[in-house]
């Protein structure tokens, strides 16, 4: 089911009137708050900084692509086709991290809250804790990496499945195995469930206390986009006509169940952030709309028309009052609640 | 179809058997003053002597993919590669894969028509196949790859023929013909070759199957059962005969590799023709190695064009025909031991009566 949107202008509550519209100047492929600073990675050379009064100030951060990006909170990681990665915190200040000794691409990077950092460059994961690089090679091509909430544990996501890696410790990684290309992957705030997103249009799940597996399946596209609920009850995600809500509140998360389909357009969501305290998540489109879903009952508030460039990034701040989006070719804004 | 494509970047996939010359004609490309740049996905960094900052190397990792379709592999490292390239688009103007000597060309073709992705920024231009006049024959017996290589090429170049005799290389190119009697051949010396030869061919905006070999047609009408052809290239325009060889060149026909091209100039029934196409991919798509054609459907004014590899397929609507332009359909297959009467049979009945 559809809903055509210039057909009932007034069916849905607005509030595009209380966005501050910015624009970037380069194409945005992703989005993060450190504090009040909204960051707009770039696709390549540069990150732009916009303060809360909306001064946007843009930073150097590598002489190429610009492949991944991660947050803590008080910096954001990134991994360039330079071979660096690269930090950047709130008040612009740059550090270099690592480079990759043969200059490859840096394909992912993920960050742990206590400060460790992880990177990968074709097959090989490497973890920079206080001190040493450790690394690991994983069978195939590193498609993703994220730690786990508890403990420094790296999940690493290729072909076939994915390997689970404590860097500090010498036992041997655990093998999860599941056939086809594992391209991102994720774990559930509760350390109960870790999720990929795979190359084919699918998310595959594990529940990790028994390792019992999980398919979620019947998506057009490839999922690109995946953003845990606050209380991880349910995971919103892109790849369809509408946003995918799977439940994770039981102890079997979605399995057996049916995911909710909130705010169908006809057009493609591309981005999904989800509230960090209440049960609204927000969602960007491949027309350009961004929107504002309520979980419980699929109400929508306007943030973003459409006739734009597809939605590439969204983030909320800490505190969830403030969302910043940006579309692919650089037009961007801020909402405050 | 034809305004998204001109957007899209042109591919080139080279490949050729180990030590045939690939990374020669790759310095080569680089090396020369044409204005253009390119991205380069190389499998070994160091042998390519040019200082580019957009080569990229690769792992050559082929995928299953989770469809059930057992043919249906891609290049998982390329979906990334690829991935990475687009956020530098504006950056380079085409885009060369390298493959290694031993790869099977058709999990890298694939990658093109099975990711969505990948599909909507870049195109296959053309898989460009470097061949050694010397020891090919040889290969062709004992390397299935090279076969494969051949197989797939939309361009052979044929190179080191300076090491070789005329009549080895009348012979090596017989070989060639047996096997792909479509794919442009150029004869060269250590791949000396005009860019625009094997560059942003189109080749696979297929229209050169219709300017291919100005006696296809008479050919076909004299033998039903010709579908080998000489390479014209080189002047041998007059017609020939399957087995009657006046101008001495020789006819293989390779053992099991066949091509076979079918031709209507009566109307297709597209609500026919394109079920039977599927259909015959899902059932024969692992022995047909590529397929291209050129339809003219009843009550259509616009040229369908599609591509194939293995049990992948892709077509549209390229243009409207042109004023005073024969509407005559083409279609051809190369593959191993492919049904030849199906094919034809099932052909026949797609015709609009």
């Amino acid at each position: 089911m559809t809903v055509d949107r210039e057909e009932s202008p007034a069916s849905i509550a607005s509030v595009t009137e209380r966005v501050q519209p910015l624009s970037i100047g380069a194409p945005v492929a992703s989005v993060h708050f450190l504090g009040e600073v909204a960051v707009f990675v770039g696709a390549e050379e540069s990150v732009a900084l916009v303060s809360e009064t909306g001064e946007i100030a843009r930073i150097a951060v590598h002489g190429g692509g610009i492949l991944c990006a991660a947050t803590d909170s008080a910096r954001v990681v990134t991994g360039g086709d330079d071979g660096k990665i690269v930090a950047v915190d709130a008040k612009g200040g740059v550090s270099a991290l690592a480079t990759d000794a043969k200059r490859r691409w840096i394909d992912n990077v993920a960050l742990h809250a206590e400060g460790t950092v992880a990177w990968s460059a074709g097959k090989t994961a490497f973890v920079r804790g206080k001190s040493e690089i450790k690394s690991f090679d994983a069978p195939s091509t590193v498609g993703g990496l994220a730690f786990a909430p508890k403990g420094v544990r790296l999940a690493i996501a290729h072909y076939n499945g994915v390997t689970l890696w404590f860097p500090n410790m010498v036992a041997k990684p655990e093998f999860m195995e599941w056939a086809g290309s594992h391209l991102g992957v994720m774990f559930s705030a509760d350390n109960r469930f870790l999720v990929t997103t795979m190359h084919e249009p699918a998310l595959h799940g594990w529940r990790l206390a028994d390792n019992k597996h999980m398919r979620m399946t019947g998506y057009p596209a490839r999922v690109r986009s995946m953003s845990w609920s606050a209380g991880g009850k349910a995971l919103a995600t892109s790849g369809a006509d509408a946003v995918i809500l799977w439940p994770f509140a039981s102890k079997d998360g979605p399995m057996g169940k049916e995911p909710a389909m909130l705010a169908p357009l006809p057009a493609r969501v591309t981005a999904v952030a989800c509230h960090p305290k209440q049960d609204i998540l927000a969602a960007g489109y491949g027309d350009g709309t961004v929107l504002l879903v309520r979980m419980e009952d699929g109400a929508e508030i306007l943030v973003r028309r459409n006739n734009a460039a597809p939605v590439s990034g969204l983030a909320w701040n800490g505190r969830g009052t403030r969302l910043a989006f940006a579309a692919e070719d650089g037009e961007a804004g801020l909402l405050t609640l | 179809m034809t305004e998204t494509t001109s957007q899209k970047i042109p591919v080139t996939v080279l490949t050729g058997y180990l030590g045939a010359g690939k990374t020669t004609l790759l310095n080569r490309i680089l090396s020369e003053n044409h204005g253009k740049k390119y991205a380069v996905i190389v499998n070994e960094f160091g042998e390519i002597g040019i200082d580019n900052d957009l080569i990229v190397g690769a792992d050559e990792e082929v995928f299953e993919m989770n469809n059930g379709c057992v043919c249906c592999t891609v290049r998982g490292d390329l979906v990334r590669i690829m991935e990475g390239l687009m956020k530098r688009k504006g950056k380079f103007d085409a885009i060369i894969v390298e493959t290694t000597g031993l790869a099977d060309p058709a999990p890298v073709a694939q990658t093109f028509f099975v990711d969505e992705d990948v599909q909507k920024n870049a195109r296959l231009d053309a898989v460009v196949t470097v061949a050694d006049a010397k020891w090919l024959a040889d290969r062709l017996k004992d390397a299935p790859e090279a076969k494969n290589q051949i197989a797939f090429a939309d361009v052979i170049v044929l190179n080191k023929t300076d090491l070789v005799s005329k009549p080895e290389l009348a012979e090596v190119e017989a070989r060639i013909r047996a096997i792909n009697p479509y794919a442009k051949l150029h004869r060269t010396e250590r791949c000396r070759v005009q860019l625009e030869d094997v560059l942003e061919r189109g080749a696979f905006d297929l229209d050169r199957i219709l300017d291919l070999e100005p006696d296809f047609l008479e050919v076909e009408d004299e033998h039903d059962h010709d579908h080998h052809h000489h390479d014209h290239d080189h002047g041998h325009d007059h017609h020939h005969h399957d087995h009657g060889h006046s101008h001495g060149l020789k006819h293989y026909h390779d053992e099991d590799m066949q091509s076979l091209s079918l031709r209507s100039d009566k109307p297709l029934d597209a609500t026919k023709f394109m079920p039977w196409l599927q259909k015959l991919m899902a059932s024969e798509g692992q022995k047909i190695l590529r397929s291209k054609g050129i339809l003219a459907f009843r009550d259509d004014d616009d040229r369908y064009v599609f591509q194939g590899v293995h049990m992948m397929l892709e077509g549209d609507h390229q243009r409207p025909w042109k004023e005073g332009e024969a509407r005559e359909s083409r279609v051809v297959f190369i593959g191993r031991e492919l049904p030849e009467q199906l094919i034809r049979d099932g052909f026949a009945h797609c015709i609009a009566g």
